[in-house]
């Protein structure tokens, strides 16, 4: 997806290439961090009771798995759906009806 | 700052020609005050949750200490975050 767009900002004809590479890379790096913050928050509810004086082993354990599961979950989801579509095509069906 | 991004870059490009160095240094900038913005105020509703049982007449001291508290987990848990989804990242380019 990421050449799409930078193909598209390069029609416009004068873009400083070094500008555009730059462009891509803070793209990049703001992706991760809002996916960041937005797994802190929904790992925040599973795993935090009471904050303590210290993030203890159990807690962050917990945050690790929580991480590694919604980016499972995330993947799974889209496989199936990739999978489905391609068996029955729900999506092509409805908008032919 | 709203409007600030045309502002800006009007006024850096009266002559039709951009400073490349400039706008990175401005792009930067406001990545960096769009984050501390974002976590600011997912902090500010996680411990508030966390920690104001129901509102009272002031902030009192216990309150106080649980937000203190919460704020340091908070950066603990994001920092955690942070990086376990770098290593899952560095894993998945690993296995490609």
């Amino acid at each position: 997806m990421d050449s799409s767009s930078s193909s598209s900002a390069a029609g416009l004809g004068s873009v400083d290439p070094q500008l555009q590479h730059f462009i891509e890379v803070e793209t990049q790096k703001q992706r991760f961090q809002q996916l960041v913050h937005q797994m802190t928050e929904l790992c925040w509810e599973k795993c935090m009771d009471k904050p303590g004086p210290k993030l203890d082993s159990r807690a962050e354990a917990c945050f690790v798995n929580c991480v590694e599961r919604f980016i499972d979950t995330s993947q799974f989801i889209l496989n199936r759906l990739e999978q489905t579509q391609k068996s029955k095509p729900v999506f092509s069906e409805s908008l032919s009806d | 700052m709203e409007g600030g991004f045309g502002s800006d870059f009007g006024g850096s490009g009266g002559g039709g020609k951009l400073d490349p160095g400039l706008i990175m240094e401005q792009v930067k900038v406001q990545i960096a005050v769009a984050n501390a913005q974002e976590l600011l105020q997912r902090m500010t509703d996680k411990c508030f949750r966390k920690c104001i049982g129901k509102p009272g007449g002031s902030l009192d001291n216990s309150e106080q200490k649980c937000i203190a508290m919460c704020m340091d987990r908070y950066m603990d848990a994001w920092n955690t975050v942070s990086r376990a989804y770098n290593s899952r990242l560095q894993r998945e380019r690993a296995n490609m």
